[in-house]
């Protein structure tokens, strides 16, 4: 696709911090609200699959020179990990455990290991998202 | 709670995705993912004793009580199946240190094995209906990539008709599960249990189990086997004999689980049914076992008979028949793969899976004959060897429950066995010699060690069947009495 689309690219430059800005909230809000680790990585990966649409892959792959696959690994095993995080405790495999913490800026804010265990998720939706885009794009 | 019963599951998934790492480094590939399987049959090993001093165990994952969170519970039942999973596992994974192609393990051939054999223990050791899909499920989607593997042609063609076909049985089992939750409103095991004695088995609950025998129909290839003999037929031999071992089996768990724990108050009409597709299913493989001359087909034609066997005894429905279905499930899983690998070896040394061209391997190759001698007369059921205890007690089973169609149909169908694998070996192991001590493929230690180290168990499985007894009498006597069930996950703390 050689040709030169000035409006897609604008625009992209624009959306992408939206979707980036949106992705981060809906992961965040996820823990009492509609969103979540899941929908988070969607959003995060559309974001990509965006880019790789406006700008052409090879320029992409330079500027986020990931393996996407090996972030699906990666988040996967962070996800596994904080269910054996429960069992080091002596707890039951999966237990999550949250506490009320009093931070600089933010102020009084709940931190939990649910989210660690949904940035894993996150990161598996992401790679395989984007894995996915990526290997359909290369067989055509 | 006891975190250990989790570990059959989560230590080949931690494992499967650690070794995605590891793509190059085959010798952390190969050796991480033997020992896990070895850990794993450890941990069973442990869990069998403590279930026979402690009874039945669950563990609630994050502490979320039965009937509202997921748990997993291991009774006898599950841990021996569990246990013999990781044997056949680790032996599997020995016979593809040497047979398997360097290009597939360097694209994740031992990862997905790993989450194969974490689907398949998390299935036998779920206890909860929705998580029971789910690990079908996670088992499935590592099958699918299994059976691809290499990209051959008739590979993709039979994967193909892999995929769709068990897409469109999950479905079936995902309709089937929101059925049963909109009539009975849980989905926990024990709880759906109890729900259906309080209620009564209406007739609209037999109907739903109806659907659910349709989907482990078509999963274990019970009666709905059309699919299975082509598709593992296509697969390199140490993945067939994983698939062979294990993947039939998880569908015939299931099928036992929910038809001896929700629906067993109309056995009249449910397993009734069940003995039918049994019969039906022990006709037509032993029809397909005898009549084609294709070793790699014969010998999955003999994996179809097998599901009907064992599900004769569900059907006779009483303690011996099902002892007996539990005896020869645990017999299944150890001689089909061995099966599978003899069967495999002898293409991968004479180059060709038909029978007429091969002959007189046992002067070339006397181990492999011997071993395969061993195999013929284990799945037969001739006495020393593992498959006698079985077929005795689902005869047995069977004669009290007064069903002597399926009693004759059963061992009919033992003697088409006896005769499919007779027929190999007389026509592949004896004979004339045509393959000349130069042109001889050397045998690797590869491939020896893992088949003898499997005869090896169906010897001592056969022998030593009254070591095993307590254990599975403990396991029938949990099927037939499900309040033992209810009782260990509802009530105990």
């Amino acid at each position: 696709m050689r040709t030169n689309n000035v409006i897609l690219r604008t625009v992209t430059r624009i959306v992408v911090i939206i979707i980036l800005t949106l992705a981060v909230y809906l992961f965040l809000a996820g823990h009492h609200a509609p969103g979540g680790g899941f929908i988070g990585g969607l959003v995060l990966a559309s974001a990509f699959v965006l880019l790789f649409i406006a700008v052409d892959m090879e320029t992409v792959r330079k500027a986020v020179p990931i393996d996407f696959k090996l972030v699906a690994a990666l988040g996967a095993f962070i996800s596994v990990a904080t269910g054996f995080g429960g069992v080091m405790f002596g707890e039951p495999f999966l237990n999550q455990v949250f506490g009320y913490v009093e931070l600089p800026f933010f102020g009084e804010t709940e931190l939990t290991t649910v989210t660690i265990f949904e940035a894993g998720v996150a990161l598996a939706v992401v790679g395989v998202v984007v894995t996915i885009i990526l290997s359909i794009a290369e067989d055509v | 709670m006891n975190n250990i019963i989790v570990f059959p599951m989560a230590i080949p998934v931690l494992a499967g995705i650690i070794l995605i790492f590891f793509r190059n480094n085959r010798h952390v590939q190969r050796w991480t993912s033997f020992f896990v399987m070895v850990v794993n049959a450890c941990i069973a090993l442990y869990l069998l004793s403590l279930i026979q001093r402690e009874g039945i165990m669950r563990i609630d994952f994050g502490g979320w009580e039965p009937p509202f969170g997921i748990l997993f519970v291991a009774d006898s039942f599950s841990v021996i199946l569990v246990l013999t999973t990781s044997i056949v596992a680790a032996v599997c994974f020995i016979y593809a240190f040497s047979s398997a192609e360097k290009n597939y393990e360097q694209t994740y051939f031992y990862s997905f094995v790993n989450f194969l054999v974490a689907g398949v223990n998390g299935s036998f050791l779920t206890g909860d209906l929705f998580n029971l899909y789910v690990c079908f499920e996670v088992m499935l989607l590592a099958s699918y990539v299994l059976i691809a593997f290499g990209g051959k042609k008739n590979q993709l063609k039979e994967s193909m008709k892999y995929v769709i076909i068990n897409v469109v049985s999950s479905w079936f089992f995902l309709v089937a599960i929101a059925y049963l939750y909109g009539t009975v409103g849980t989905l926990n095991m024990a709880h759906l249990s109890e729900r259906i004695a309080e209620a009564g088995q209406t007739p609209l609950l037999t109907v739903i189990s109806m659907v659910f025998l349709t989907v482990f129909g078509l999963k274990a290839g019970l009666l709905l086997y059309f699919w299975l003999p082509r598709s593992y037929s296509v697969v390199p031999t140490a993945i067939a004999a994983l698939f062979g071992g294990l993947l039939t089996k998880v569908g015939i768990y299931a099928c036992v689980r929910v038809f001896t724990l929700f629906f067993y108050h109309e056995p009249e009409i449910t397993h009734a049914l069940i003995g039918i597709m049994a019969g039906l299913t022990l006709i037509g493989g032993s029809i397909g076992a005898v009549a084609y001359r294709d070793i790699r087909l014969i010998v999955t034609y003999n994996v179809v008979i097998a599901v009907g066997f064992i599900l004769v005894g569900l059907s006779a429905g009483t303690l011996e028949a099902l002892e007996g279905s539990i005896y020869y499930l645990v017999h299944d899983m150890i001689v089909k793969p061995l099966l599978f690998l003899i069967a495999g070896t002898m293409i991968a040394v004479t180059g060709t899976a038909k029978m007429n061209d091969m002959s007189g391997l046992i002067r070339n190759y006397p181990m492999l004959g011997w071993m395969f001698f061993v195999v013929k007369l284990s799945l037969a059921g001739i006495p020393p060897f593992s498959g006698f205890i079985g077929k005795v007690l689902v005869g047995q089973g069977a004669i009290d429950a007064g069903s002597y169609i399926l009693l004759a149909l059963a061992f009919i169908s033992s003697i088409f066995v006896l005769y499919s694998l007779l027929r190999i070996f007389l026509q592949c192991f004896w004979g004339e010699t045509i393959i000349s001590t130069e042109d001889e493929m050397p045998m690797k230690k590869g491939w020896v060690i893992p088949c003898a180290l499997l005869t090896a168990a169906t010897i001592a499985l056969g022998l030593g069947a009254e070591s095993l007894a307590p254990y599975v009498k403990d396991a029938a006597e949990t099927l037939i009495n499900p309040q033992n069930y209810i009782d260990a996950v509802l009530y105990k703390d």
